[in-house]
């Protein structure tokens, strides 16, 4: 960011950016410049029938029903798999001998391209919402489990030789320093983990389900209706950015301590 | 007053039991590529209730390498450690250690950071609170005890950290470079800080440094060690000149001059022969694991 430009300059030609875009969208498909409007609207819809379907989603009130499901997912996930991967991470940083001899199959699970495993998920656990959960658990896992064991391992020596020449035993060092280094690394990953949980979600229902956003949007697919892929993007779109947003103030109000926010993440 | 003069490490061997006791004391690392560094040989150092020992030497020396040894934060290879007349087994929990890099908890404000240090004392909750706060007023940090570490300047840290080693009341104190990492304004700050809170109670001090005029301004003598490797003790000087001292001002003590003369005659050997033997080899000891030659 640029301090010369003004906050107002900037919202302007970022709305700029949006109406342009729309206007090509429309011409593009509502003239026949390129090809038959007809044509191009099988492919690329237009932008005021993308709208119109996506208002009268909100306002039909079906929507709400199928974004009611992928949150649920998307919390469950993410709540199973950020505890599950602070405790083992916390258990290897602190267990030299665990982490050794289970490091080449952790990297091996985490090497693994985790829409594979849908299909084995949606066999074992149903079409139901716990099959997303599962796959949207494997993607958080990871990633908060190599956030709080990184964060717990490199737990700054002078910190934690500080807190022993204060007299702390093992429980109050686990309170004091270990925990709260694990609880700021976990957080650190909380955009990214929180992003992989509804990728779980979405992407489970969109390979086999019968309720959730990606449900709605094979479902569109389906009947080659683009209009309403669309539209499922963009209430996907909204519901990401709401769900961001909601992260970001999380993060502030638990992350007062911090000088700047860093963040590592591992590749889903 | 009189000037100073140089004694011998026997004259405080007479003190009963001494605050800290190192005899004999080597420390040998084992280094990574399987060969081994003796950091310090056949140390002999005692510090007296209520003296403020200050130990210099060159960069790499080993000073703080001793320090470590008396906090038991290591294990010497070889020699004794006693702690007012027992040996040390363990960590020195009878000392406060102040160190040269932040060791405050980032994640904590500066009140609970010197509040949990009462913790291992069974004190917590409010009056630990109350006292945390007490502390942080009397080294000038009222206003700021809601601050996280990372709000605060170098200076206040350092005395957040002395406020945090300080309450806990311990009868040694043990100081590796702590002014190191701040501006030369701020170390006269500290420093004077430093001796009003220590004379109020004259704890037993080991201060390291690798400054000198630190070293004599604060201290009641100052311990001058080899370069490495097997540094050794090579001076051991007493430093009388009078108290309460301001250290801005009392470097311009005539007897603070003759001092530093005597002082650095030895000190600038040791420094040259460090200079000659090779920055990189100074390094050496730090990172590495203390030996097991016991």
């Amino acid at each position: 960011m640029n301090g010369s430009h003004s906050r107002f300059k900037i919202t302007l030609l970022q709305v700029l950016v949006a109406v342009v875009f729309l206007l090509c969208w429309h011409i593009a498909t509502t003239t026949p410049l390129f090809a038959e409007p007809k044509k191009m609207q099988f492919f690329f819809s237009t932008p005021i029938d993308v709208l119109a379907r996506t208002w009268k989603q909100f306002t039909g009130g079906e929507i709400w029903y199928h974004l009611g499901i992928t949150l649920t997912e998307t919390v469950l996930a993410f709540v199973f798999g950020a505890t599950g991967g602070v405790l083992c991470g916390f258990l290897f940083a602190r267990k030299e001998l665990l982490a050794a001899v289970f490091d080449p199959y952790i990297k091996a699970a985490n090497a693994l391209p985790r829409v594979v495993l849908a299909p084995i998920f949606a066999l074992w656990f149903g079409l139901g919402i716990w099959s997303k959960v599962a796959l949207g658990f494997t993607l958080v896992f990871f990633i908060v489990f190599f956030n709080v064991y990184q964060g717990v391992r490199e737990v700054s020596q002078t910190v934690l030789a500080n807190a022993r020449m204060l007299g702390m035993n093992e429980r109050q060092l686990m309170r004091h320093v270990y925990w709260p280094a694990a609880m700021t690394w976990m957080f650190s990953s909380l955009h990214t983990s929180v992003g992989f949980a509804l990728v779980g979600a979405v992407v489970g229902e969109y390979l086999g389900s019968s309720a959730g956003l990606g449900y709605k949007i094979h479902e569109a697919e389906s009947v080659f209706d683009v209009t309403g892929v669309f539209s499922g993007m963009l209430i996907l779109t909204i519901f990401v950015i709401i769900l961001d947003t909601i992260v970001t103030m999380i993060e502030n109000r638990l992350l007062v301590w911090r000088p700047g926010q860093a963040s590592t993440s591992a590749n889903g | 007053m009189q000037g100073a003069g140089a004694i011998g490490v026997a004259a405080d061997a007479l003190a009963a039991s001494p605050a800290v006791s190192l005899a004999g004391i080597d420390i040998t690392f084992n280094l990574k590529d399987g060969g081994r560094y003796q950091a310090v040989s056949q140390i002999n150092l005692d510090v007296a209730p209520g003296e403020f020992v200050a130990v210099v030497g060159p960069t790499g020396c080993g000073k703080s390498t001793l320090l470590n040894a008396a906090a038991g934060l290591l294990q010497p290879s070889a020699g004794k450690v006693g702690i007012l007349g027992e040996p040390l087994r363990g960590l020195n929990l009878k000392a406060g250690y102040l160190f040269q890099l932040d060791a405050l908890m980032p994640w904590k404000t500066a009140l609970q950071n010197v509040a949990v240090a009462l913790e291992s004392q069974g004190v917590a909750g409010k009056e630990a609170d109350e006292r945390a706060r007490a502390w942080l007023a009397r080294v000038g940090l009222r206003a700021f005890t809601d601050r996280y570490p990372h709000m605060l300047s170098g200076g206040q840290k350092k005395r957040v950290a002395l406020a945090q080693v300080l309450i806990r009341d311990p009868k040694i104190l043990l100081m590796d470079e702590p002014f190191g990492p701040l501006d030369a304004q701020t170390r006269q700050i500290m420093g004077n800080l430093l001796l009003d809170l220590w004379s109020k109670d004259r704890k037993a001090l080991m201060f390291v440094t690798h400054d000198l005029e630190e070293a004599i301004s604060l201290s009641d003598r100052v311990v001058v060690m080899s370069a490495g490797p097997a540094a050794g003790i090579v001076g051991d000087y007493r430093v009388s000149l009078k108290r309460p001292r301001d250290i801005a001002d009392i470097r311009l003590d005539k007897d603070f001059h003759e001092i530093h003369r005597q002082i650095w005659q030895t000190l600038k050997v040791e420094v040259q022969k460090a200079y000659a033997a090779g920055e990189g080899k100074d390094m050496v000891a730090d990172g590495s694991h203390p030996g097991d030659g016991r």
